[in-house]
């Protein structure tokens, strides 16, 4: 049996579950995020098996290009508050993190 | 069994194997390095997917910026006087929670990808995918793409004014 759709659906599926996993597990922020990346990651392999084998053509690399974008953005920011955060509390852990301002 | 099964597999196995050292690993610097070879690991999947040019964005965005910039918040944030760079794994019940769903979600996933009868079109086999993207963007999806170029710059730039130091 050939590799078909189902193969690469099936390793993004697994990507998901792991970057879930990763999320749930880790209280430091940049763990966080390194999950976020993992399932970003296979949401865009799902975008791009569908564009081969699911007829969704070039509108899924169009897709999986903005994904690739928003992840820059979302990561740059993202990480200019993480540093912000470090430098009042002295340290990341998403679950004791609990003022907005002192 | 041929070449393109053989590098379909390994291309998996480099892609779970590495995501477990990302969720599983003791130290955040391990977890970041595991993190370059999922992300090559998933450029290769492009690659046997013929998306040539997402292989190639994947390869400068993801490894050349986005994981720079993790490499450094996990260095910017360790303490000075820790010895160990902490991990921050978090008790007994949330890893026992954490597994159990994942696990949930991985075998729905997998269940539901193996039982629905997808809807099959293979794409039109093209020498490369570069001039096809580049006409649909600047024809059919202009204005996403402006809108994406401007939000890129708002992000950078309010990226840049919160990272900045109090100077008073």
């Amino acid at each position: 049996m050939g590799i078909g759709l189902e193969h690469f659906l099936i390793v993004s599926g697994l990507l998901f579950a792991l970057g879930i996993f990763g999320i749930i597990t880790r209280k430091n922020a940049i763990m966080v995020l390194m999950g976020l990346e993992l399932i970003l990651n296979s949401a865009n392999l799902n975008f791009i098996a569908f564009a081969r084998y699911g007829g969704l053509n070039i509108e899924g690399h169009i897709a999986a290009i903005f994904v690739i974008i928003l992840a820059a953005a979302e990561v740059a920011v993202a990480l200019a508050i993480v540093l912000n955060i470090y430098q009042n509390y002295k340290h990341i852990n998403v679950d004791e993190i609990n003022k907005l301002k002192e | 069994m041929g070449l393109f099964e053989l590098a379909f597999y390994s291309f998996a196995a480099i892609i779970l194997i590495s995501a477990l050292g990302v969720v599983l690993s003791r130290k955040m610097m391990y977890s970041a390095f595991s993190l370059l070879f999922t992300f090559f690991g998933v450029a290769g999947m492009y690659v046997l997917l013929n998306a040539d040019f997402i292989a190639v964005t994947q390869l400068m965005v993801y490894v050349g910026g986005i994981l720079v910039l993790i490499i450094f918040g996990v260095m910017l944030t360790q303490k000075i006087t820790g010895v160990d760079i902490k991990d921050g794994s978090v008790g007994k019940l949330s890893f026992a929670v954490g597994g159990i769903m994942s696990a949930f979600i991985a075998v729905f996933f997998t269940m539901m990808y193996m039982n629905v009868d997808w809807f099959l079109k293979d794409a039109p086999i093209t020498d490369s995918t570069i001039t096809q993207i580049g006409k649909s963007l600047l024809t059919e999806y202009l204005l996403a793409f402006e809108v994406a170029a401007v939000l890129l710059l708002v992000a950078f730039i309010g990226a840049a004014l919160i990272a900045r130091r109090e100077s008073n």
